[in-house]
């Protein structure tokens, strides 16, 4: 399967929503460019999305050796704590992200130890860091919300570079680096067969216990840069809040990308579609001028309209109505 | 009788699983229920306690016509089950766990201390005086099988089937629990009892019932049989059938590889084996007598405890699977959809996995050279697919086992340890896998067969090695290696040694 058609599924939706918004708010597709910065509904959709597509690729990891990692929300607001108190005690800006992806690549491993070598199921294992996250992050920030003035730092969350936002470029970079090394090395196919049925993995030589690590790894990694992103827009770090329940939109994303939650084929692409699907819905809710009120509402029921088109069941069905068409027409 | 059974017959789509088969259980005997995997007597027990419904045949328990059509039904009809596995609840209390579902009761709610004092009533039936209200997995597993069985007896009280209860105790705790039955049985109970070890059948049963590939073979009393008779019959040949093709008296080689007292405790009884280049040793023993936990020791599954592993360079790290493979060991196990095969990814994942596990992520094989193996093994294992790149779930139980065996040629080892390669196979891919292995040790490959066919045995190892009751027990070599001499170690008679 090439990546075009593993992902078109993903692509039609986007186009579908696109469509959709456009004849609510005709505006949708413009870009104005104001004091040299791009603005319009894409350009704010695509760096809004920074946070969940940034979650979404290291969980898409995480969920194709069938597990999950509830914890990254929490690993944000860590993350953005650590990063936050290193600029108030006077440390640059590279020191405060090296920090802060130091802290994720720690959370990271905290989990993938909990997983692969004690052996608690992910959704345990990550729930204890879920918990104790925010209280770690509370204690860094001491309960409140910790501003800075950096603008080296705030830059990463606000800034402009090459006729993008800034976050927009951590995202894309990301998600093209971690999918690349996926395919161009074997890392790829060892975490679909580690996930599809571990204990042959094993047999058959696979390092089990290092894979599943490292993914956890990567899922800390990518949250701490989404951690880094939020609290540099935002040019202050609120504990309570950072990241909070943005690991379920994360898991969301991965699955309207058609990655199965038991594990095995995985596409990065498509769960960072995914999460712009989503960032595109919430968009548009406001956009096409519903009420507040209705937002939450309204995208629970265009994700589940998009999952349900999606589901292989639909598709096989989908696929005998058009051959059993065809057969009539080569009939008649 | 109490118990009759007549024409039983269950069908499953392309087998039938039990095939007009009569059983009588008479009150007060131990009826053993013998056969090799496969051979129907899970099938035959859960029609009886109605997990299964039966597709032809009568039922009929102290003269009545019974339908069990499910387990609760079948207790309640007085067909009770104690499983392998304690099917209770751990962590409830023993008093619970023998009460549960039929408490006491006392103005509407549980009289507790009513339920303790049956409950040690009931237990000092079994000679058993213990805290009933300790949680029941905080007890040996012995203690909770008889509990499990006091609980049967006390819901059902005419017929209590035993399937494998033995499996997971050792030898002080299969007396205490035999020493339970024994006494059901005088007080006239029916009890049938499933196990693989022959040794507890002639300890306990008074008849046994053979079953082979869903038939009955034979019904008779235990006293006079020969384990010999018994090991026949339940592999379905007599001696005199059995045309020995003695392997060629190989010019002794020098041993490529020494195990020295290697062992696992409760697992595989120490043994010393030592496997020359381009050698096919094979491993018999009826099932459960140690022969996958043998390979699984060697390959590191779950690594020995005593003794060493060496070659002629020195000696060998045999910790985890990693290890032996490094060691230039590969394993084909036998249960190939849940260790062998990862089903969503395509043959040639499926096929290069090893490879590509042993040089490392960082180092990808190319693709054109995953393709040029993948193109190799299907054309030489003649692997029938559409293509590579089907998943390999799709495919036939004999090609995903060739598929299986093409990752690890793949891998070139020198040490291939094959577990019943050829279960589950059809006639045709069988006769190709055995032609295989020929062709792979006459390149110099050494093999560990384990098959539980004697025919396989005999055909392509060079020797044998019978297991029983989890240790080693005798050794054929060249000459000696036939059906009937195997036959006559499994069964622990005759001279083979």
């Amino acid at each position: 399967m090439t990546v075009l058609s593993r992902i078109a599924p993903q692509l039609i939706v986007l186009a579908a929503l696109i469509a959709l918004v456009s004849v609510f708010y005709p505006g949708f597709l413009s870009i104005d460019i104001q004091n040299g910065r791009p603005v319009g509904p894409v350009i704010d959709i695509l760096k809004r999305s920074a946070p969940v597509a940034l979650l979404a690729v290291g969980m898409t990891l995480v969920i194709a050796t069938r597990g999950i990692d509830l914890s990254v929300g929490t690993i944000m607001a860590i993350c953005g704590a650590a990063a936050a108190w290193a600029l108030t005690q006077g440390l640059g800006a590279g020191a405060a992200i090296a920090l802060a992806l130091t802290a994720g690549l720690a959370a990271g491993l905290w989990n993938g130890v909990l997983v692969a070598v004690v052996g608690i199921q992910p959704f345990v294992a990550t729930l204890i860091l879920m918990t104790m996250g925010r209280g770690v992050a509370q204690l860094i920030t001491e309960g409140r919300i910790l501003t800075f003035t950096d603008p080296g730092f705030g830059w990463v969350g606000s800034g402009v570079a090459l006729g993008l936002p800034v976050p927009v470029w951590i995202w894309l970079a990301t998600a093209i680096a971690v999918a690349v090394i996926m395919r161009r090395t074997a890392l790829g196919l060892l975490v679909e067969a580690v996930g599809i049925n571990r204990r042959a993995a094993h047999l058959a030589g696979v390092n089990a216990t290092v894979l599943l690590i490292a993914v956890y790894i990567a899922s800390g990694f990518c949250a701490a840069l989404a951690g880094i992103v939020v609290t540099a827009d935002i040019r202050g770090a609120d504990a309570n809040n950072a990241g909070l329940w943005l690991e379920l939109d994360a898991i969301l994303a991965v699955v309207i990308g058609g990655n199965s939650l038991l594990g095995g084929r995985f596409s990065v692409a498509a769960s960072v579609l995914g999460a712009l699907i989503i960032q595109t819905i919430s968009a548009g809710i406001l956009l096409a001028g519903f009420a507040s009120e209705y937002n939450l509402i309204i995208k629970a029921g265009l994700v589940l309209i998009i999952l349900v088109l999606q589901s292989p069941r639909i598709a096989s069905e989908w696929r005998l109505w058009r051959d059993s068409h065809r057969a009539e027409r080569g009939r008649t | 009788m109490l118990l009759s059974i007549r024409s039983l017959t269950k069908v499953f789509p392309g087998t039938r699983a039990l095939d007009d088969v009569d059983l009588d259980i008479a009150a007060g005997e131990v009826h053993a229920l013998l056969g090799e995997n496969g051979a129907g007597k899970s099938t035959l027990i859960k029609c009886l306690t109605g997990a299964y419904l039966r597709d032809g045949g009568t039922i009929t328990l102290e003269g009545a016509p019974i339908d069990p059509r499910s387990t609760l039904q079948a207790q309640e009809l007085g067909i009770g089950t104690v499983y392998q596995e304690v099917n209770l609840l751990p962590n409830l209390t023993v008093a619970q766990n023998l009460m549960f579902g039929r408490e006491p009761r006392r103005f509407g709610l549980i009289d507790m201390r009513g339920m303790r004092s049956q409950a040690r009533a009931t237990l000092a039936q079994y000679g058993l005086s213990i805290d009933v209200d300790r949680d029941l997995g905080s007890y040996s597993v012995a203690i909770q099988q008889i509990v499990a069985i006091a609980r049967a007896v006390e819901i059902s009280g005419k017929v209590l089937i035993l399937d494998e209860p033995t499996a997971s105790l050792d030898a002080a705790e299969v007396a205490m629990v035999f020493d339970v039955v024994r006494g059901l049985r005088d007080r006239g109970m029916a009890i049938v009892f499933v196990s693989h070890f022959l040794d507890q059948v002639f300890d306990l049963a008074d008849r046994v019932t053979i079953l082979r590939n869903g038939r009955r073979v034979a019904s008779q009393p235990i006293v006079g049989l020969s384990r010999m008779a018994l090991v026949e019959q339940m592999l379905g040949r007599a001696l005199e059938e059995v045309v020995a093709s003695p392997a060629p008296e190989a010019e002794q080689a020098p041993a490529m590889l020494h195990f020295d007292g290697i062992g696992r405790a409760g697992v595989v009884a120490p043994f010393d084996l030592t496997v020359a280049a381009g050698e096919v040793v094979g491993l018999a023993g009826l099932l459960g007598s140690g022969r996958t936990e043998t390979a699984e020791m060697l390959f590191g599954i779950r690594p020995a405890q005593t003794g060493t592993a060496r070659d002629a360079d020195g000696p060998l790290d045999l910790r985890h699977p990693r290890a032996a493979i490094a060691a230039g060991f590969g394993f084909a196990p036998e249960d190939r959809k849940t260790d062998g095969i990862v089903a969503d990814l395509s043959i040639r994942e499926n096929i290069i996995l090893g490879l590509q596990a042993r040089r490392g992520w960082a180092r990808p094989i190319p693709r054109a050279e995953q393709n040029r193996l993948a193109d190799d093994y299907i054309r030489q294992l003649d692997i029938r697919t559409s293509g590579r790149e089907k998943p390999i779930g799709e495919l036939s139980g004999g090609n995903q086992q060739k598929a299986v065996l093409a990752r690890w040629l793949a891998m070139n080892p020198r040490f291939l340890i094959l577990d019943e390669p050829t279960r589950g196979i059809d006639v045709g891919a069988h006769a190709e896998i055995l032609r295989l292995i020929r062709t792979l040790t006459d390149k110099g490959l050494s093999l560990l067969l384990i098959s539980s066919e004697l025919d396989e045995l005999v055909a392509v190892a060079d020797r044998v090695i019978v297991l029983r009751d989890r240790a080693h027990v005798a050794q054929l070599t060249g000459a000696a290696v036939g059906a009937d001499a195997i036959m006559h170690a499994i069964a622990g008679t005759g001279d083979a040694a």
